[in-house]
């Protein structure tokens, strides 16, 4: 199950123990491919190292060293720390009355369609959602919405053709709600760049507005190194109170996701794996966890070792 | 970027020695990867003369080497013809958006050019890109839901014969790499172009995030796999992403970017200018 990153490191002990010494300097090899690892699946730098710093004693003590397959061993520690911090304390969703949630993330990360793939799973749940298009910006954004919900018998809001205020757009859902016996809102909002101040504030003052119980930042599996920045920003702004993550089913590492937990505390709360709207569910911390360490990953690391 | 040459700064000017550690850490921080951040570091510790002041110069100047004097510029329409550009990527990189910017850009520059809605599966992706048209004044020809991309694409190429439009730009589906029907797809809609000119698709361009990590190359390898790549575009560099990728795709696929997206606007949109981009790097 270890195989790759596993076998490297058992390589690199079993070399030592021929010499009949582990050094000081081995270690640091070892920790240093692990590292690599990390890097390649898009932990971000000081992520990484702060992380690897506080799992070096367990992962280098004694018995770990004495064991048969001391890499195997090694890899196993990290791999269970990942899981236990990409776990944590998950929860699920906050949903006493008024229950609203805000979808927010990037451009193109996927908000519009986990928001119906999550209105989706809370009507399977024998909830009645309803989702309120916010995005006024990305062309077709609330027809895009507006298929999705009627795909899956959800009521929508859309607003007129031409708005430009989001705050005055989610009060006139609220309004709307009124007529619709739903039991949770779910609003979709517009993509952004968290480097845009304007828009990070349009956010903010509909966040203000709205106190969602649930702000859920929605992030690409395949984001690279900003996902700190990234979830920073968010976090600050509109106070995230969970992460969603996106294009799981693709080969990306994922190692955004370690990086976004560790550097906002906030859990990652659900995964989406596909276009269609069942393809979606729990985050699994464990399955995550394999895949930043590339295990099963023929082409990861020993190809380049 | 000045942060970057500050921090260096302030700590050659202190010590004479440099900090390969930080240097590897800012190129990692803009996803160009940390085996060639170790490379690029490796490289310039043999170079003779490097010293705090010009370290940020020599780093850029590996990096340029790595691209292309000029960007990849799209070929002129062959006499008579559409020079047909197909677009593709994986999900949410910008295909639509990118799609439209092109057009826009070739229509300024007094091109006669026409859209192909070739996304018959994604919610509202022909809304999407006909509003696109709207704003723009681009004639679009569109699929209706669900039809085979491959046959949009088809009526739009005769379409685009038969009205002698110059340029035509095909908006695919996103869809991952991974998935091999759908990469299958892509090679059925580059036959059938090829059915009414056989040198078309003319160009083929990938669009990638710059927020994306190393999963980029990744994609860039299956996609020219199924459809062979002329050229990259990255989009978001608005954002705080780097783009690093490029170099990564340029390193190993000699595929080097045309287009850059700067924003949600039409005119966000710039050709690659490979020393402009270096320097946003670091
Ligand atoms: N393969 C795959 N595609 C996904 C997943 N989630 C979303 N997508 C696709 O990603 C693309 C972007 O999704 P959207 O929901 O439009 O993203 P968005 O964040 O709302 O985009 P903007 O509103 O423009 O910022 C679409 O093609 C979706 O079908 C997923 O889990 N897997
Ligand atoms: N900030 C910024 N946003 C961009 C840029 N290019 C595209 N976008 C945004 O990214 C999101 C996705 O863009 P699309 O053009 O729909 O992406 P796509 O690749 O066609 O998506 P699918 O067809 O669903 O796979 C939208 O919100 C766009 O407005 C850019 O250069 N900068
Ligand atoms: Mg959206
Ligand atoms: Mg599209």
């Amino acid at each position: 199950m270890f195989s790759l990153l596993a076998d490297k490191l058992d390589n690199t002990f079993r070399r030592l123990r021929g010499l009949g010494k582990i050094s000081e300097k081995n270690i640091a090899d070892a920790l240093r491919d692990i590292r690599l690892a990390l890097l390649e699946a898009d932990v971000e730098f000081g992520v990484a190292r702060e992380f690897i710093g506080r799992v070096k004693e367990r992962a280098m003590g004694q018995e770990v060293l004495k064991s048969i397959k001391p890499g195997e061993q090694i890899v196993k520690i990290f791999r269970d720390e990942i899981a236990a911090l990409l776990g944590g304390d998950a929860v699920g969703l906050d949903l006493t009355d008024p229950a609203r949630i805000m979808v927010v993330g990037l451009n193109g990360a996927g908000k519009t369609t986990t928001s119906a793939k999550l209105a989706l799973r809370l009507k399977n749940e024998g909830r009645r959602p309803l989702l309120v298009a916010c995005d006024l910006v990305r062309p077709a954004a609330v027809d895009q919405l507006a298929t999705l919900a009627e795909q899956i018998g959800v009521p929508v809001y859309k607003p007129a053709p031409g708005s430009r205020d989001v705050v005055a757009v989610a009060r006139e859902a609220l309004e709307w709600a009124r007529t619709q016996n739903g039991t949770v809102m779910i609003f979709d909002t517009a993509g952004r760049q968290e480097v845009d101040e304007a828009l990070i504030d349009e956010l903010r003052q509909l966040h203000a507005f709205l106190s969602p119980r649930e702000t859920l930042l929605v992030a690409d599996a395949a984001t690279g190194q900003q996902a700190v920045n990234v979830a920073q920003t968010f976090d600050r702004a509109v106070n995230v109170t969970g992460i969603v993550l996106t294009k799981l089913d693709g080969d990306a590492r994922g190692g955004a996701a370690l990086s976004m937990r560790s550097v906002t505390g906030k859990p990652i709360k659900f995964s989406g794996e596909g276009e269609k709207l069942d393809q979606f569910g729990p985050f699994v911390p464990g399955r995550m966890a394999d895949r930043i360490l590339g295990m099963g990953d023929i082409v990861g690391l020993v190809e380049h070792a | 970027m000045a942060g970057f040459f500050k921090k260096l700064f302030t700590k050659f000017s202190r010590s004479s020695r440099i900090d390969w550690e930080e240097l590897e850490a800012e190129l990692v921080a803009a996803d160009i990867g940390i085996r060639r951040a170790m490379g690029i570091a490796d490289q310039l510790k043999e170079s003779k003369g490097l010293d705090a002041e010009n370290l940020v110069e020599s780093t850029r100047e590996v990096l340029r080497r790595a691209f292309p004097s000029t960007a990849p510029s799209l070929p002129a329409p062959p006499e008579g013809k559409p020079l047909v550009i197909l677009v593709v990527g994986v999900n949410g990189t910008g295909k639509t958006t990118s799609a439209a910017k092109l057009a826009h850009l070739l229509q300024k520059q007094g091109s006669r050019v026409l859209l192909a809605a070739a996304d018959t599966f994604r919610a509202a992706a022909v809304e999407q890109l006909q509003s696109w048209a709207d704003k723009l004044n681009i004639p679009i020809c569109k699929g209706a839901p669900s039809q085979d991309p491959a046959s949009v694409c088809y009526e739009a190429h005769t379409q685009a014969i038969r009205e002698g439009f110059q340029y035509l730009i095909c908006d695919t589906a996103g869809r991952l790499h991974t998935r091999h029907n759908l990469m299958e797809e892509l090679s059925k809609i580059r036959r059938t172009l090829a059915k009414q000119d056989a040198s078309a698709p003319h160009s083929t361009l990938l669009v990638v995030d710059a927020t994306t990590g190393a999963n980029a190359l990744a994609q860039a390898r299956e996609f020219h796999k199924a459809t062979p790549l002329d050229s990259v575009i990255i989009t978001k560099m608005d954002g705080s992403g780097k783009g690093g990728v490029a170099v990564a795709i340029m390193d190993e696929m000699h595929i080097s970017p045309s287009f850059l997206g700067t924003g949600e606007g039409a005119e966000d949109f710039e050709p690659f200018n490979r020393d402009r981009y270096v320097d946003s790097l670091l």
